[in-house]
């Protein structure tokens, strides 16, 4: 069934009768298939680069629906832990490594070897920053016994707070990683022997987009095979049940903020590698498309946020082949609405009861 | 002599802007405090209220000025702003600007409201940027990132253009005033009392046989109304708009700052919370050195709201909560 619970459902249902609607969900749903495949093949270009935006916004996705699962709290810092740890890394390259080490590029990519270097850093500064937020506000919060509501307000402080000190030590001026200039890779695909189709891709994006992969697949074994990620399951699911068999769920937590930090920190230094440039206000930006891939993937479910963020990636990056660019938040805000209007629980949510 | 009149203009216009926060955090109170929904997206409210009273007192575009929105003059001619004369037609406006927030409101509440509760965040949260890209991109609206210069004033005239806010001010605090007692009077009626009652615990409203996803649809689109009303005399005060006046810190971050400080559940709290939080944020700028840097002013704003919540999460003038 594509439609779950709702008031657009029953208004349908009570004008044309249950089969009817049957008949008009699958001849709705045939006819966007067709019309999403069809603009998938003639946008090849941008289908494909739009496959690799979302694999950035996977990192970032992956990170942000575990903490939303695990602690019920949608951390509207995440995207500004994602902005701290490109900062980070933009400080490891311009004070900790010397200069010249930057100067030799890998491969076909516009970073050195010293992005290897900066990219742990990063995801340990914002793993244990994360933590430390979490010691200092949500456990005080959570001990309280506080609503999600009111867990929710005190991310957004801790996110305005956070810019507001990387904007203060860092200015608000566009920044950017060392890098040397590269062509894209360019290929040139015929399709139906009608037309030449370009396809141009950044060399950085196809690491950007690997680094997201791996990172994704190490989360899914650490969930399912190992204990540690066993008992975080368990929190997740019923907080009390797996406090009465024994998990220390306090450390859960923690860990997921190991996690969601860590990983936030890795999607912002990745992104900002891909894009070429790094602002303050890019973090926050990229809210609206995660949590779109969250919500399209439904919450809580890590491996639904890499596929919804790929979605929401393709989605954003095609429909500027109609649409101004700079209306690309307001098409993931399109997307979030139809999404909750048509599968409020994901893409690939059950209904519940 | 001459500092004297700037203290007493900054005076001035520090008290019709803290006034117009004010009436805007009586619609966040109603959100949130009320009602619990979390809204993010306060700007697009904001905005929403400033352009459409902008749209509908606007002259035609002047060509020389290089103005080329579409929708000024005609739109408020052919409805007649000009047989009324424009005093009478600002309290038009502001019910305009009131009616489309409380219909846009409706819309996105009635997808959201009845899911999870945080979905109403991260939809309001791409509205907000929505609404304000729509105001950047569409120049035959409100004319782009040049926004709209020289919004006619009410009550012009009266005196040199220098005090002008202390014509406005009276108008700004009678406007809230009405907005203070009217929603004071709805918390206490019985809608009201179910409001709170959802807020406490939706179950029990529902069992007791309210539709309480009505009767938060409801309150949502009352709360945007009033934002709308700010908004709308907010573009007054101005004197003129852009989209980035609409950026999240000044229209949604600064605004939650407030309400958490004077207290949420409590319109009292948040009207005093405004006009605090208002008096520090407008007069930092005076601070010498480092203290005045907009971006420290960004991360205190941050912390504030944090430590408010740990510290004293009542705010300032906590609720008084009723037994019955």
């Amino acid at each position: 069934m594509v439609i779950n619970t709702n008031a657009l459902r029953d208004a349908v249902v009570s004008i044309v009768g249950e089969r009817g609607f049957k008949a008009i969900e699958r001849s709705v749903l045939v006819f966007v298939f067709a019309l999403a495949v069809w603009a998938l093949i003639w946008q090849l270009d941008l289908t494909v680069n739009g496959l690799l935006v979302g694999s950035v916004y996977a990192l970032g996705a992956v990170g942000l629906s575990l903490v939303y699962g695990n602690l019920h709290l949608p951390n509207i810092a995440h995207g500004d832990y994602m902005t701290l740890g490109a900062f980070v890394a933009l400080f490891v390259f311009g004070s900790l490594v010397p200069e010249v080490w930057s100067q030799n590029s890998v491969g076909p990519f516009t970073f050195s070897y010293t992005l290897f270097i900066a990219l742990p850093i990063g995801v340990a500064f914002v793993a244990v920053f994360a933590v430390a937020v979490d010691q200092l506000v949500y456990r005080t919060m959570r001990r309280r016994g506080a609503l999600p509501g009111v867990m929710a307000l005190a991310s957004l402080g801790v996110a305005i707070a956070l810019r507001g000190f990387i904007q203060y030590i860092w200015g608000t001026e566009v920044e950017h990683f060392p890098r040397v200039s590269k062509k894209f890779f360019i290929w040139t695909v015929d399709l139906f022997h009608l037309q030449d189709v370009q396809v141009r891709v950044p060399p950085d994006m196809i690491f950007v987009a690997a680094a997201a992969i791996v990172l994704t697949l190490a989360t899914y074994l650490f969930l399912n095979m190992t204990k540690w990620g066993k008992a975080m399951r368990a929190a997740a699911d019923n907080e009390d049940l797996a406090r009465v068999t024994g998990i220390d769920v306090e450390r859960t937590n923690l860990l997921t903020w190991v996690i969601g930090g860590g990983m936030a920190a890795a999607a912002g230094i990745l992104f900002a590698t891909g894009q070429g440039q790094l602002l303050t206000i890019s973090g926050w930006k990229l809210l609206i498309p995660l949590f779109a891939a969250v919500v399209a993937g439904g919450i809580g479910n890590p491996y639904g946020a890499f596929a919804g963020a790929i979605f929401v990636g393709v989605v954003g990056e095609v429909s500027t082949a109609w649409l101004e660019p700079s209306y690309k938040p307001a098409v993931f805000f399109a997307a979030i609405i139809v999404l909750l209007l048509v599968r409020p629980n994901g893409l690939f949510g059950q209904s519940r009861s | 002599m001459v500092e004297f009149e700037g203290i007493i203009l900054h005076i001035g216009s520090f008290l019709v802007i803290a006034g117009i926060y004010a009436i805007i955090n009586v619609g966040l109170n109603v959100h949130y405090g009320h009602t619990g929904l979390f809204n993010i997206g306060i700007a697009a409210f904001f905005a929403l209220g400033a352009y459409t009273a902008s749209i509908l007192v606007m002259p035609p575009p002047n060509p020389d000025l290089y103005q080329r929105y579409e929708w000024g003059g005609n739109l408020a001619f052919t409805l007649g702003s000009e047989r009324i004369g424009f005093d009478l037609w600002f309290p038009l406006v502001l019910i305009a600007a009131a009616a489309v927030c409380a219909a846009v409101a409706y819309l996105v509440g009635s997808v959201t409201i009845r899911l999870r509760g945080d979905y109403l965040a991260i939809t309001t949260l791409g509205l907000g940027e929505t609404i304000r890209l729509v105001f950047t991109n569409e120049g035959w609206l409100a004319d782009g990132t040049r926004g709209l210069n020289g919004i006619p004033r009410v009550m012009d005239g009266l005196v040199d253009p220098h005090w002008y806010d202390f014509v406005f001010l009276p108008l700004v605090l009678i406007v809230l005033v009405i907005v203070y007692f009217v929603s004071q009077r709805l918390a206490a009626s019985p809608w009201g009392r179910v409001i709170l009652a959802i807020r406490e615990n939706e179950d029990t409203v529902e069992v007791v046989g309210k539709n309480a996803f009505q009767f938060k649809l409801q309150a949502f689109a009352y709360g945007a109304a009033l934002m709308g009303i700010g908004g709308a005399l907010y573009a007054f005060a101005k004197h003129s708009i852009t989209p980035a006046a609409f950026e999240p810190f000044f229209a949604t971050f600064i605004i939650w700052a407030m309400l958490i400080l004077g207290g949420s559940g409590n319109h009292r709290g948040a009207i005093l919370g405004s006009f605090v939080l208002w008096a520090v944020i407008s007069s930092s700028q005076f601070l010498p050195g480092f203290l005045g840097d907009p971006n420290l002013r960004l991360a205190v704003i941050g912390l504030l709201i944090v430590v408010v919540l740990l510290v004293r999460p009542a705010g300032l003038i906590p609720e008084t909560r009723t037994r019955t």
